[in-house]
């Protein structure tokens, strides 16, 4: 499974954390600390992969934002590169060629992205036409003003 | 979706601070705002404000007075509240916070809500933040969910039951049933989910895995679709169809595959499928064969499998892509001692990845490259490997240092060639080799006695070129002092002799002693080395005996105690010093990774001692007991304040001097027998161990050794012990040998305490051990009331 998801750019600013187990605060500001340092020390022409600890980190950068994955030891590296490729692919349909800007000024959708295609670690969706269709619907749900509640008598 | 304008001006704001500090007053100023606004109970803006304290928590700023609100905002009916404030609890909220508790009822509710985005809003902060409690509160709502028609309600429970079984493994009972059922989906997000889930609860319970072993067909089945299956648009990554589902289906056949000849024969024709199908030119396509490969090394699969796996990893040695040669040298290395062979097949690939210039790859190459080294491949390999010890990067040489050193113990084929790269390896990367590595390379350079001449002569060459590398150093002032005489003969078999005069090798050594790059332990090396020389040489015995008077008053203090009795060795007991000085007897040889430098001198300081002895039997009474004197001085009873003083202290402080030294051949006339007492364990805790042994030394006189040690993973530092005996009783403690325990064992540290019992009282000692571990002090205090060796009735 996937540990954390890390967004920060190249000044090392954090644009965007996902934590899929639950660990303390400090030990989220350690992680961020240690990433950003790592990752952006790494020369330019080197592999995508890292160890740290127990875990394998794998980032990529893409313009001025570096995506960092941190996943378990059983993980499939090349799928995890294939895994940021697909976020930010996510991130450019909804956005119409996604930058930075759009991530700092919008992070909410760019969390609410995030879930609908990861959950609790491991990969929801595969289809990127059924990521964005929900998230679109999402959003249409946001503009009705009052939305009545009625819930189903759970007869299950 | 329109955007949030109260929280783009804030993010704005915040933007524009030009300083740090002004940033802080802009959130300082706009979190007071927000903190007055979440008191406030009107509808319209609350969402904007949560989320402005989301991005302010991003920043890093405390956030923890938005906790109540999220918990407010997720029971609201409105669905940009619930949207906000799932998202803050996901945020700000995680299972040890008690508000977290707050939201379970609001999760439960939304959980049967009619409309699917709420219900997936609260499985997805479900699966990222539930609390053991609130798993097994709501998992029996998680499985009726899994049964749902809606798939998109359906792949969401399911990863939300993979959450629940790995916060509470006893609930992966409750979803097998639903679990099994969802494999039989054409929808590739809930076949996702549901293999996800299966392979989660088959890492859970072994029972599990037996069931779930029938549904190896199944997922063949699945495998084959997407493999051979037409062009589909929805799923498709640069030619692959849906790799995500592929290499999650791949991995879940190699857990139930492993140990298993039946489901391995199942699925031995689709692996073959997918390795050769699979269109490698595109990283998916290459994550695809990966997984494939790990599969198949993992399962029993049939050998020409196998071979066509070890196959792939080398075609991937030889791409492009710095990625794939760092996966491919990963697995190779998993597998190197199990397919050896297939292996050694791609090692001329593997060596030349050495010259790569990423840092990892070229880890990575290092070890695999020491692992395929064979007694056939000996020569080249090393010549590779000495290539890349010059030019490597430095957190790599002490590995890379020591993985030679092992191989060449291996497979060295002759002697004149392990001697000849260990002194290569020496000059190269002098620096990061271990500390054993002057001893060993003592040991050898004298188990060979037909290269003494050799050996001495590239030494002093080297010595002669490059004084800065401290064991190369260690190791010529050593040869030159053993093996001068050599030198000095000019001739030499194997190599081009040296034409030098005594001036000359007492010059070298001479520059040693003084170079300001020169170790306090090299030094004294150098030192000792000079002193042999004066049984080895002719003319310029006095310059050796002025160098020697010089030490006599250096400020270091171990060079000044050696200088000093080889002072004394040249004015009282000239008649002695040849006999002292002569060549040093073949060294026990120890068996290999024996690199313990304190037993390899005992066994020394034994024959030594035997050796000696037997002269001393035929020296007349009066010089001996001087010498007895003599050595009470050095090795008997002083203050415990002078540091180097006691037998133990030089032990220590010298451990790399395998037996050369002057001090331990006196050392070893110590009256004291070396036989072990009986040792008693006294006091055992965070690692530390602390045992006694006792001997009778006479009628009322008692010699108590304490020894710890420390068997934890982390080094103890200041470790002192005190003790305190009967009014009756004298005691008298000696300085221990250090005052520190390395991790894991690696040294000893002892301490004599000697008590002399006149009135035959019943003898009891207190102990107390004081030490730090782990940055924390410790103290604790023992009582020994019985001590071994002696009878339990007193002394």
């Amino acid at each position: 499974m996937m540990r954390f998801m890390l967004l920060f750019s190249r000044q090392g600013r954090l644009r965007l954390q996902k934590w899929f187990t639950a660990i303390s605060e400090r030990e989220k500001k350690k992680i961020i600390r240690e990433m950003t340092t790592m990752v952006l020390a790494r020369p330019p022409r080197t592999c995508n992969f890292l160890r740290w600890k127990d875990l394998k980190i794998v980032y990529k950068r893409y313009a001025s934002l570096y995506f960092c994955l941190g996943v378990e030891d059983e993980e499939n590296e090349l799928l995890a590169l294939e895994i940021i490729h697909r976020y930010v692919e996510l991130l450019d349909k909804y956005f119409g060629n996604v930058c930075e800007l759009d991530i700092i000024f919008n992070f909410e959708k760019a969390y609410f992205i995030l879930d609908e295609f990861l959950m609790g670690g491991e990969i929801q969706e595969t289809s990127k036409q059924i990521v964005n269709r929900a998230i679109e619907s999402s959003d249409m749900l946001q503009e009705v003003r009052c939305m009545k509640t009625h819930t189903h008598p759970t007869a299950f | 979706m329109s955007p949030s304008v109260p929280l783009q001006e804030m993010i704005r704001a915040i933007r524009s601070a030009r300083t740090q500090c002004e940033e802080r007053g802009v959130i300082q100023r706009e979190c007071a705002a927000i903190r007055a606004q979440f008191r406030n109970t009107d509808n319209e803006g609350r969402s904007h404000n949560l989320a402005k304290l989301l991005y302010v928590h991003m920043l890093g700023y405390p956030a923890h007075f938005g906790q109540m609100e999220c918990v407010r905002m997720i029971a609201s009916p409105r669905y940009s509240d619930k949207r906000v404030g799932y998202l803050g609890a996901m945020m700000l909220l995680d299972e040890k916070q008690d508000a977290s508790l707050l939201i379970t009822n609001s999760i439960k509710n939304d959980l049967s809500h009619s409309n699917q985005y709420v219900q997936s809003l609260a499985l997805c902060t479900l699966a990222c933040m539930g609390s053991a409690e609130m798993c097994r509160d709501l998992a029996p709502e998680i499985d009726r969910l899994l049964r749902s028609s809606n798939s998109y309600i359906k792949k969401k429970a399911a990863l939300c039951a993979v959450h629940i079984v790995r916060k509470v493994r006893e609930l992966g009972e409750l979803f097998v049933p639903s679990a099994r059922s969802l494999l039989s989906e054409k929808n590739h997000g809930v076949l996702h989910g549901a293999v996800v889930l299966i392979t989660q609860l088959c890492e859970r319970s072994p029972e599990t895995l037996e069931r779930f072993r029938k549904t190896v067909p199944d997922l063949v089945q699945i495998m084959k679709g997407l493999v051979i299956s037409g062009y589909s648009p929805d799923h498709d990554v640069a030619g692959v169809s849906d790799p995500f589902l592929q290499v999650r289906i791949l991995r879940l056949l190699r857990i139930l595959g492993r140990h298993n000849e039946a489901a391995s024969d199942a699925m031995n024709d689709l692996l073959a499928q997918v390795a050769t199908n699979t269109d490698s030119t595109k990283t998916v396509g290459n994550a695809v064969l990966y997984e494939t490969v790990l599969t198949v090394l993992d399962i029993k699969s049939e050998s020409g499998l196998r071979v066509l796996a070890v196959n792939i990893l080398g075609r991937f040695l030889l791409n492009n892509d710095r990625n794939i040669r760092y996966i491919a040298m990963t697995s190779l290395q998993k597998i190197v001692v199990t397919d050896h062979i297939a292996v050694q097949r791609h090692r001329g690939t593997i060596v030349d990845c050495l010259k790569d210039q990423d840092a990892s790859v070229k880890r990575r190459a290092l070890e695999l490259s020491l692992a395929l080294v064979s007694a056939s491949n000996i020569r080249s390999t090393m010549k590779e490997l000495l290539i890349f010890l010059s030019s490597c990067p430095p957190e790599l040489r002490a590995h890379a240092a020591s993985g030679i050193f092992n191989a060449a113990e291996r497979y060295a084929p002759s002697q004149r060639w392990h001697i000849d790269t260990i002194l290569h390896v020496l000059t190269t990367a002098g620096a990061d080799v271990r500390d054993e590595t002057v001893p060993n390379l003592i040991q050898l350079i004298t188990n060979t006695s037909e290269l003494h001449c050799y050996t001495v002569h590239k030494l002093y060459r080297a010595l002669l070129t490059d004084i800065s590398q401290q064991p190369l150093v260690q190791v010529a002032c050593w040869c030159i002092g053993e093996y001068g005489d050599l030198l000095l003969k000019g001739e030499c078999q194997e190599t081009e002799a040296v034409q030098v005069t005594e001036d000359d090798v007492l010059d070298a050594l001479e520059i040693v002693l003084q170079s300001h790059m020169s170790t306090p332990t090299t030094r004294g090396f150098a030192l000792t080395a000079t002193m042999k020389l004066s049984t080895r040489i002719i003319d310029n015995v006095d310059r050796i005996r002025s160098v020697v008077s010089i030490y006599g008053s250096c400020i270091d203090v171990e060079l000044q105690q050696r200088a000093v009795e080889y002072n004394a060795l040249f004015k009282k007991y000239d008649h002695m010093r040849a006999a002292v000085l002569e060549r040093m007897p073949v060294i026990q040889k120890n068996s290999v990774g024996q690199t313990n430098g304190e037993v390899g001198e005992e066994t020394v300081k034994e024959s030594q001692a035997a050796k000696v002895a037997q002269k001393e039997m035929a020296l007349p009474p009066q010089p001996a007991g001087q010498v007895c004197d003599l050595l009470d001085l050095l090795g008997g009873s002083q203050e415990p304040l002078q540091p180097s003083s006691s037998l133990g202290g030089a032990a220590s402080t010298q451990p790399t001097t395998a037996g050369g030294d002057l001090l331990d051949l006196l050392g070893g006339l110590e009256p004291t027998p070396p036989t072990p007492a009986p040792a008693v364990t006294v006091y055992e805790k965070n690692g530390v161990t602390l045992t006694i042994s006792c001997e009778q030394q006479s009628d009322s006189g008692l010699t108590v050794t304490l020894t710890a040690s420390n068997s934890s993973d982390s080094d103890i530092s200041g470790f002192t012990l005190q003790a305190a005996v009967p009014k009756s009783v004298q005691l008298q403690m000696r300085a221990p040998s250090r005052d520190s325990l390395p991790a894991n064992g690696a040294a000893k540290l002892t301490q004599l305490v000697i008590l002399n019992n006149p009135n035959k009282v019943n003898l009891k000692m207190r102990i107390r051990v004081s030490y730090t571990s782990q940055g924390s002090a410790v103290q604790d205090m023992v009582q020994v009331d019985s001590f071994p060796g002696i009878s339990a009735a007193g002394l």
